[in-house]
């Protein structure tokens, strides 16, 4: 029975196949697979692509049938809601019994069901209880910095308007006291109005009537629609649309575009944002020789087709011949180094029909190599308890699996040992180079020269490299070591110790580099932002290794940085971080070569050098303390490069916070998964990938696309000109009310501050409507200063929006300041001309009407031609509605003045006759001609003297046509080996106790039972005791040193 | 969209200039080469219209005469100060020389300071629609007249409003003594002195039907400071009477500043000596001095002017053409001077 989400309340039991979402937070009950185990990839929850094994409490396990699924009738006991991901108690009740529950028994809302067939689960929490759901934010409303500073305008602009209509009371208050009062016998007071005062009050609140027009209210409105468009442009984008998932770009705000162009800071999570999920064998090196692609000025090789293989894995591709050919030859080493893969490894095997082999691999990486060892004929068919059996080059071969030397974090490496068909016993070992090349038998050193170059080649592209070595081993050797191995059974210093001696004197094969595949155009795009003055942050809930090796592999790390810093603590190690950012502090302190006694904020701006921050969510905890959290903020930002990985969803929010409240930049937060929500709905815009699985991310977005290389086209070039069109949008916009509207005030100085009105009624209900509108939204909506293709090769064009310079108080004032200039020169140009002028045939041009239409007139002729030098860009509509505007205006005033509508309405229409016998006056346009010149030619020679004194880069670029573009990269060399990456321990236990065999046998499953809770706590104690990588921590120990020594100072 | 499509490009945007943002555009620049040669063309067009203004206005007359207290008008100012006095006649007589003839056309204005057409108030206070001839305003005019909307007795008082009530009812006689002693009346011409449309559209008299103009009025006020009803502002002259009685429309055209003239009458230059314009010698204005302007501290005036193609003896439209000149020029060299460095 299908339900929908909506519908699972607590208390539910639910069925979930294999590759679903889970719903809710479950207990699980039972699964298909024996022993109630169950796989689960929490790449949504926490980032990490490995897939991690979930187990029901023994006592319900055996519950596989539906029915007697119904009657089971336990009772939970459990904590409140919360968000913890990797914490769960609660207590079990049935049948009497208590059974305790752990996190290892619950399956999380956002996990996605793997390699299971099917498996029931008790609902826990639902909806917004969830771990997931407690861990989004609350959803907040979005609010540009531009508008916040436009509703501080807007206030402004308020008061201003009370103070002219406090100006303009006042001024009628003594105006009716001086001359009002004797003026009474030609226009007596109103009877209610029994003195200046009582009139002065309501001069003021007609005052705030006819100069509402400041107050831009049509402001907001046309703000909405220029986004509107802009929203529009980035949903209609070509160049954002991916062909590949027929996704394009979405903008599903339309509020935030213009902060688009502002944006300093970038957050984006890892897996599925940065990469592709996807791991591929990309190279390998086999007994000195490398293999696989190599850039090659002549274009891309062609893709090796593996022939002969029915069982090959189409959708595997490798670009190097000659390593086909040395198999088909028989290269030993090459033979070796592909069955060492096709052996050694955890993976589990199904063949569903003969050819059609599916592996169930806990890491992608595993997967990769034994898929790799595959196609190019060394398949791994099946395994059983003691055997594994491989079909080599076509020849089926039944290896006896003596021994699973399993991975561990600190042993970064593991090993089988198989006795082949002959009879010989061999060790094979794959692991981190720097664990591997000491354990090797110190001949060939050549070899292992070569072998770590290549390695450190790879590396340097950002691959995962692993070293493959194997040791034969006597019979007497095997015997002695597996009695040593029974010996130290389970404890793990002991085993550690026995596996230690092992493996010892091993020969080199080879090296193996597999490709995190990155999304397409990340390291560019990554590179490209930054030069636009952008800081990316990784955070993501992946381990430290796979983060720090993307950071390299995007190119956010390179090996010139001055000092890479790690800071890894653990629990409740609060003084760790504040040696780390200490060390920090100090690095840059020293690397700025200057021992001053300043601040450590004001120490961190003179700092040079990259350096890059490596922070942990332990770490982050006690970073983001209230006490810490300046001195954080400021070390996190003076590195070039920060990375923060094994957050939580959200700390993911509570890093983007930290980074909204203290460096008061814009941030933009970019993930694809559910564990990016919190961090996307408290970022300043939230990018969503959408086209990858799950849209929770995309549904708490601002804008998705499908692609992580999409943001540079987002930023650089919608963002950039949103921002260019909002801020010269809004000067105009401001300029041109402000011209309008105060001519008034200018003019109550001449009418006793009576509050009469300059232009026509009807003038100035259609100037914001529909004389000045259009001109200013073609310009808000099509402006370009520079074409598209130039913003990405530029990006420095980016700049201004960060530093908030095309629209800020500054620019503001200005705009007003020309604005009120213009409302001079438009009232007094015409006062001082009309009022001595006359008609050809006598009649004076003093009257109000006249002065009113060449006011007006001259006011919509220079806004146009105002926004006529606004406008870079001249499209057919900017054409169309600058004229259409000044066409419209003319149309619209002789109607209004015309004799038929005075006929019907001669109240009010009673400037009949005005527009012609105003506008037929030669004097009348010298006028305006005279106005225009005075209004304009100011503007005109200060826009070009900053042209020409002070360019800024977006004009030079707009005169500059030839082309340069700089092409960056660095190449450097650091091992950075890749088996720890994205494995886990314990599989070989697993493999090893044979419960996760599909074995039908009862009698096995029921063994299975009494060891399986052990097991689960081995693995349990391992995660605990996770150490930092070893030469991290000696980096730390000097540095300690160091700032210890300049303490002493 | 209308028509669905398929395919893995289903969903992809179109490939339009619009939606691209790629539609063709011009896209100015202000670089020197253009903004240079326009300052200097702005500069030169400004310079040569200035002087060309300049010259023309040289040519233009005016003599501007304040007759509000002066010589024999003293006294008529003072018993104007007296509301009680306002049915008596005062007439006093204003001297001047013209030491060069007024050649062509001869415009006489009066002029006023200090009285505010402009005022809101004052400007509301008017009918249009009653102006206009509609009988149903005739009899019920606009609220906005008030107080001036009916008389004491609840006539309705047409024309209604403060404006037409504070129409400037002062009259002139305008007479040429000539070189001797003889006087000769300088002949005016007290009709197309107001706007076309205000003539002909804006102010028309209510429908005769066989009527009087004074039957037609019959039921309505004049407004309380005229001595005449309207239907007798102009008797002999039926198209010069009622609501489109030139002086009326021509009051009824509120000026935009306090300071204003407004047109009187123009030199008819039909015959000697006047067919050239003015010639010179003593005239003396005749003035029957009804309108007092001593509450408002205003002023009057005569004005007699000549006339050129952009009207009147204005020189700030030269200077200020001649000024901008100058100012563009200077920015001009000073851009060409940093655009050189």
């Amino acid at each position: 029975m299908n339900e929908k989400w909506m519908n699972v309340r607590v208390g539910d039991i639910i069925k979930l196949e294999n590759n679903q979402f889970v719903a809710a937070d479950l207990l699980l009950l039972s699964s298909s697979e024996p022993h109630g185990l169950c796989y689960i990839e929490t790449a949504e929850l926490d980032g990490s692509t490995n897939m991690k094994v979930r187990q029901s409490v023994s006592v319900t396990s055996e519950l596989g049938d539906p029915n007697n699924l119904a009657q089971f009738n336990g009772e939970v006991v459990c904590e409140p809601p919360n968000n913890k991901l990797d914490r769960f108690r609660g207590m079990l009740y049935w049948r009497e019994k208590k059974y305790t529950l752990t996190n290892q028994n619950m399956l999380l809302r956002g996990c996605v069901l793997r390699n299971t067939e099917a498996c029931y689960g008790l609902v826990i929490f639902a909806g917004p209880d969830t771990k997931l759901m407690q861990n989004s934010g609350r959803t907040k409303f979005k609010r540009t910095s531009i508008d916040r500073l436009m509703n501080t305008l807007v206030l402004w602009i308020f008061a201003f308007l009370v103070c002219m209509g406090i100006v303009l009371a006042v001024g009628n208050a003594v105006w009716e006291r001086e001359v009002g009062t004797l003026f009474q016998h030609y226009l007596p007071w109103d009877p209610s109005v029994n003195g200046f005062l009582f009139s002065a009050v309501r001069t003021f609140w007609s005052y705030v009537i006819i100069l509402n027009t400041v107050v831009p209210i049509s402001l907001y409105v046309s703000v909405e629609v220029i986004r509107l468009g802009h929203s529009y442009f980035i949903n209609w984008d070509q160049l954002m649309f991916c062909s590949k998932c027929n996704t394009a770009a979405e903008a599903r705000t339309t509020t935030l575009s213009e902060e688009l162009g502002q944006v300093e800071y970038i957050f984006s999570d890892k897996t599925g944002t940065l990469t592709q999920n996807i791991m591929s064998f990309k190279k390998c090196s086999i007994n000195g020789h490398s293999y696989g692609e190599v850039a090659d000025p002549l274009g891309p090789q062609p893709k090796v087709s593996i022939p002969n293989l029915k069982i090959s894995n189409p959708d595997f591709c490798f670009y190097d011949d000659t390593l086909l050919e040395s198999v088909k030859v028989g290269d030993s080493h090459t033979q070796e180094f592909f069955r060492l893969l096709s052996l050694c490894h955890t993976i589990m095997s199904e063949e569903k029909s003969e050819g059609e082999l599916v592996y169930k691999a806990q890491s992608p990486d595993e997967s990769a190599l034994v898929t790799a060892a595959r196609n190019f004929g060394f398949v791994f068919r099946s395994r059983t308890l003691g055997t594994i059996t491989t079909t080599e080059m076509g020849r089926t071969v039944t290896y006896t699996l003596l021994a699973i030397l399993d991975f561990n974090n600190a042993r970064k490496r593991m090993s089988v040992i198989v006795r082949n068909p002959e009879g010989r016993i061999r060790l094979y070992c794959k692991g981190a180079d720097t664990v591997l090349l000491q354990r090797l038998r110190p001949c060939k050193q050549d070899l292992i020269n070569i072998t770590s170059d290549h390695l450190n080649e790879y590396a340097a592209d950002g691959l995962r490299t692993l070293a493959l070595a194997y040791r034969d081993l006597t019979e007497e050797q095997w015997e002695m070591w597996s009695e040593s191995h029974q010996c130290a059974d389970k404890e793990e210093d002991l085993l550690s110790a026995a596996y230690e001696q092992i493996e010892q004197d091993m020969t080199l094969l080879g090296g193996t580099a597999i490709e995190d595949k990155l999304q397409e155009g990340v390291p560019e795009t990554i590179a490209l932002l930054s030069l636009a003055n952008i800081k990316t942050w990784i955070v993501t809930g992946d381990k430290q290794e796979t983060a720090v090796n993307i950071g390299y592999s995007c190119k956010m790390l390179t090996d010139d940085m001055t000092q890479v810093f790690i800071i890894s603590g653990h629990n409740g190690e609060r003084e760790e971080v504040v040696e780390g950012c200490g060390e920090v502090c100090f690095m840059k302190f020293k690397g700025a070569g200057k021992q001053s006694q300043c601040p450590p904020s004001n120490r961190m701006d003179n700092i040079s050098g990259d350096f890059a921050l490596i922070i942990n969510g332990h770490s982050l905890a006690h970073a983001l303390e209230a006490d810490m959290e300046e001195e954080f903020i400021t070390t996190a930002c003076a590195c070039k490069a920060v990375i923060c990985c094994r957050v939580t969803p959200l700390q993911k929010a509570q890093v983007v916070e930290l980074v909204k409240k203290y460096k008061r930049a814009v941030t933009l937060a970019i993930g694809d998964g559910a564990n990016d929500v919190s961090m996307i709905k408290s970022a300043h815009i939230g990018v969503g990938i959408s086209g990858q699985e799950g849209i929770q991310a995309v549904l708490a977005s601002d804008y998705s696309f499908s692609q992580f290389r999409f943001l540079q086209r987002l930023l650089l070039v919608h963002g950039r000109w949103s921002y260019l069109r909002m801020c010269r949008f809004l000067c105009y916009f401001f300029y041109k009310n402000f011209a309008f509207t105060m001519v008034h005030f200018w003019f109550g100085f001449f009418c006793g501050f009576s509050a009469q009105t300059v232009y026509d009624q009807f003038f100035i209900t259609l100037y914001n409507i529909v004389y000045t509108s259009l001109p200013v939204l073609a310009m808000g909506i099509f402006d370009q200063d520079v074409p598209d293709q130039r913003s990405l090769e530029y990006p420095k064009l980016y700049e201004p929006g960060q530093f908030n310079l095309l629209f800020n108080k500054k620019e503001f004032f200005i705009c007003i300041a020309q604005g009120i200039y213009t409302s001079v020169v438009l009232f007094f140009v015409p006062y001082a001309i009309l009022a001595n002028a006359s008609q050809s045939n006598g009649e004076p041009l003093t009257d109000y009407q006249t002065f009113a239409v060449t006011t007006a007139t001259a006011l919509v002729i220079v806004v146009s031609v105002q926004i006529s030098l606004d406008t870079g860009f001249w499209t057919i509509f900017n054409h169309v509605f600058v004229w259409g505007s000044l066409g419209c205006y003319f149309t619209i005033m002789f109607a209004v003045h015309s004799q038929t509508l005075f006929s019907s309405f001669p109240n009010h229409f009673h400037f009949v006759g005005s527009a012609q016998s105003t506008l037929l006056q030669p004097v009348v346009w010298l006028t305006i001609a005279l106005a225009t010149v005075i209004c304009i030619v100011p503007v005109l020679a200060f826009r070009f003297l900053k042209l020409d004194l002070k360019p800024q880069l977006s004009d030079t670029v707009r005169k500059t046509r030839t082309l340069t573009s700089g092409r960056l990269g660095a190449r450097g060399g650091s091992r950075r080996s890749g088996y720890a990456f994205a494995h886990q321990e314990g599989f070989g236990e697993l493999i090893t106790s044979g419960k996760n065999m599909r074995l039908s046998s009862l009698a096995l499953a029921s063994f299975a039972s009494r060891h399986s809770s052990s097991w689960i706590d081995t693995l349990r104690r391992k995660k605990h005791a996770h150490t930092p990588p070893s030469r991290w921590r000696a980096v730390r120990l000097v540095h300690l040193l160091l700032l210890t020594l300049s303490c002493c100072n | 969209m209308a028509k669905a499509k398929s395919g893995p490009l289903a969903r992809r945007p179109d490939n339009s200039a619009f939606k691209q943002q790629r539609l063709p555009a011009w896209s100015p620049m202000l670089t020197a080469n253009t903004v240079l040669p326009f300052f200097y063309f702005m500069a030169v067009i400004c310079l040569l219209l200035g002087i060309w203004l300049l010259l023309t206005v040289q040519s233009v007359q005016e003599i501007r005469m304040d007759y509000t207290d002066s010589g024999a008008c003293a006294h008529c100012h003072d018993l104007r100060k007296n509301v009680s006095n306002a049915a008596l006649i005062c007439t006093c007589k204003l001297y001047f020389h013209v030491d060069r003839p007024l050649k062509g056309d001869v415009f006489f204005y009066y002029g006023l300071q200090n009285f505010h057409q402009n005022l809101r108030r004052y400007m509301d206070s008017r009918d249009d629609a009653q102006m206009v001839g509609r009988k149903t305003n005739l009899k019920k005019p606009s609220s906005y007249c008030k107080p001036f909307a009916t008389n004491d007795k609840g006539l309705p008082i047409a024309p209604c409003g403060a404006v037409a009530n504070s129409i400037f009812n002062d009259s002139f006689k305008f007479q040429y003594l000539g070189s001797g002693s003889s006087d000769e009346p300088v002949p005016l011409w007290r009709k197309g002195i107001s706007w076309y449309t205000d003539k002909n559209i804006k102010y028309r008299n209510p429908q005769m039907d066989n009527l009087s103009l004074a039957e037609v009025f019959h039921g309505t006020a004049p407004p309380p400071y005229w001595h005449r009803p309207v239907y007798e502002l102009q008797t002999h002259d039926a198209i010069n009477n009622g609501f489109i009685n030139e002086d009326l429309i021509v009051w009824m055209r509120e000026a935009a500043f306090p300071n204003f003239k407004k047109l009187y009458g123009i030199l008819q230059r039909t015959n000697k000596p006047f067919e050239s314009g003015l010639p010179k010698g003593n005239y003396s204005v005749e003035i029957t001095y009804n309108f007092p302007v001593q509450y408002f501290r205003g002023r009057k005036q005569v004005v007699l002017t000549t006339l050129n193609w952009f009207g009147g003896p204005n020189k700030f439209l030269p200077i200020a053409y001649l000024i901008t000149s100058c100012l563009v020029l200077l920015a001009a060299i000073g851009l060409t001077v940093v655009c050189k460095e």
